[in-house]
């Protein structure tokens, strides 16, 4: 008796990823894609947190308010391509905004406050949103291919690749714009120490509004590729909470572990969900990514990448 | 007057409040061409809020701060870095999940150029003048001997390292003017001698203007050009090292007045005062 539960949860399911190597494959891809779609949004929380050591709870609403723009829009009868650019512009004025309204008067406050005002802003963006563009479900398409090919044995879904590719150039970028570059050392000296930051001439709000601006270009990016997946609606603020999961794996701090964190949440909860969902009557998708974050949070609660905090006493 | 012949920083019947407290009152001094001046006082005494007036991050309620014959009262901290003005903090402010090095390359940042697309992209421009900085800032880093600890987090290092690697950070943008808040404190003579001769190095070398906050009588004596004394937010002695230490207004301020009354309990320091050198730290002193 024990045995057979053995046999089903250890081997079983080995058995069957190494019967079916193409059925494995796509379960992979499809992991890989799903948990670069987790990552995207977590970047956007990344940006800020390393930027102000704040968690914007608002990353959600963000992304929610990007894509309801660009639906917006192209329903009006703008072009992709314009209707692109304006809402990219729509998220940098919205970054000045915030910085103007939100975090200027709350310099040098507690990071609890910051994060205080973020929820704030979340429930004022996803009003705000709904307001101007009706809380209708709609469909967004801005030519990404939809449907899939086939790699050989392996059914590729295109959107799913896009996703991926987005991802992974975006990533990139950011992660050598952190680490090599003049503003990306200033971005993580505001993090840091504002005082000190402010004495070697670094200008608060400035730092602020780029980098609210960035993460609301990521949080666009995020907002197309999930509102192509399953079309702009109020649950798109939820995926933030997918998100959470990935940042506590990968560190609050670290563009690539967000990347890596997405990737083991993605490929993990369909490889649960595959092979040992049957188990337990399936569902392991829904809960897999927060109990992992709790196992985590036990064992190394600073993620994958994050910056250890050693406080001298 | 030319310019260049005139004072570096002019600070003319500076006030800062706090509510009802008068943190500094009517306080006029000069900061001359490439002297050292060290600036003494009880704690409380307005010495740090002085020097936070300077750097922007306080305003005066009165008074005026000038900077090069111009009036520079109302700047921001970061307008106040542009113009060449460099400063330490009390408590260290080092950037303490980064580097040494990626600390000391922060500073350099009003020296780099360059436009925010270039550095996304890490364009040709953008990479070049990375590596320009970076050797300038790894002589830096040389100059005050913190090699080893280059690849380092600031957080992990021993307070006395971090205040030479505040040092470094401040010295990477150039200043004309450098502050020191308390350079010194907490360190152990070792530490303490090694960052007097970084001092005097940085001022004979690069003819930086010097104005730090220190207790230590003995340090002041042997490194400053010219002494300034606070006390209650006002200038009570202003001169050259040995005039100051033999004030009389200065010694009562450390000892406080009227203490004939009281009698016995105060004469460490008080025997001590005249040589200035085990008076380091007064006796209400506590960090």
């Amino acid at each position: 008796m024990i045995l057979d539960v053995l046999h089903a949860i250890l081997v079983a399911p080995f058995k069957d990823m190494v019967g079916a190597p193409g059925f494995l494959a796509e379960v992979l891809i499809g992991g890989v894609a799903s948990g670069l779609m987790y990552s995207l949004v977590a970047l956007g929380f990344v940006l800020i947190f390393k930027a102000s050591g704040v968690f914007n709870f608002a990353q959600g609403a963000l992304v929610l308010f990007a894509a309801l723009t660009l639906v917006g829009l192209m329903e009006r009868g703008v072009p992709t391509i314009v209707a692109l650019g304006l809402t990219a512009g729509v998220m940098v004025v919205l970054a000045l905004a915030i910085e103007r309204v939100v975090l200027r008067p709350l310099v040098n406050q507690e990071h609890i406050i910051l994060f205080m005002a973020t929820i704030g802003l979340n429930f004022f963006l996803e009003g705000f949103g709904e307001m101007l563009w009706g809380a209708n479900v709609k469909k967004l398409d801005v030519g990404i291919p939809q449907g899939s090919f086939k790699l050989g044995e392996i059914l590729v879904n295109q959107l799913e690749l896009t996703a991926a590719l987005t991802a992974a150039v975006l990533v990139t970028v950011l992660a050598v714009f952190f680490h090599g570059t003049r503003i990306g050392r200033a971005l993580r000296a505001v993090a840091d120490d504002h005082e000190a930051a402010l004495s070697i001439g670094i200008p608060l709000k400035t730092i602020w509004v780029i980098v609210w601006a960035v993460s609301g270009i990521v949080a666009l990016v995020a907002g197309i590729m999930w509102g192509a997946n399953s079309g702009v609606q109020f649950s798109l603020s939820l995926i933030a909470l997918k998100a959470l999961p990935v940042l506590i794996l990968g560190g609050f701090e670290s563009v690539p572990g967000a990347i890596v964190g997405g990737l083991i949440i993605g490929v993990g909860e369909k490889m649960g969900e595959v092979y040992w969902g049957p188990l337990v009557g399936g569902a392991i998708e829904n809960w897999f990514a927060y109990v992992l974050a709790l196992v985590f949070l036990l064992f190394r609660p600073q993620g994958l990448f994050g910056e250890k905090i050693i406080e001298r006493v | 007057m030319s310019q260049a012949s005139g004072p570096l920083l002019a600070v003319d019947g500076v006030s800062v409040r706090f509510g009802a407290l008068v943190a500094l009152n009517r306080v006029s001094l000069e900061i001359r061409r490439g002297e050292v001046l060290a600036i003494i006082g009880p704690n409380g005494a307005g010495k740090t809020t002085l020097l936070n007036v300077v750097s922007g991050f306080y305003h005066p309620y009165e008074g005026r701060i000038l900077y090069e014959g111009k009036d520079r009262t109302w700047l921001r901290p970061y307008d106040v870095a542009a113009l060449g003005i460099a400063r330490t903090f009390q408590n260290v402010a080092l950037f303490k999940g980064m580097t040494v090095l990626d600390n000391v390359m922060t500073g350099r940042v009003l020296k780099m150029g360059g436009s925010f697309l270039q550095d996304v992209l890490y364009w040709g421009p953008a990479k070049r003048q990375e590596i320009e900085h970076r050797a300038f800032v790894e002589r830096i880093i040389d100059f005050l001997e913190i090699q080893a600890i280059r690849k380092t987090p600031a957080g992990r290092l021993p307070y006395g390292l971090q205040k030479r690697v505040e040092l470094a950070r401040a010295l990477a943008a150039e200043p004309t003017l450098l502050l020191l808040d308390e350079p010194m404190a907490g360190m152990n003579v070792e530490e303490k001698e090694d960052m007097c001769r970084f001092v005097l190095d940085v001022n004979a070398e690069f003819g930086t203007t010097i104005a730090l906050i220190e207790h230590d009588m003995s340090v002041v004596m042997d490194i400053s050009d010219r002494v300034v004394a606070l006390d209650y937010g006002r200038k009570i002695a202003d001169g050259p090292p040995a005039a100051v230490r033999k004030d009389q207004a200065v010694i009562d301020a450390y000892l406080g007045v009227a203490h004939d009354s009281t009698g016995g309990g105060l004469d460490g320091p008080l025997r001590n005062l005249p040589q200035g050198v085990a008076a380091a730290k007064p006796p209400l002193e506590r960090r």
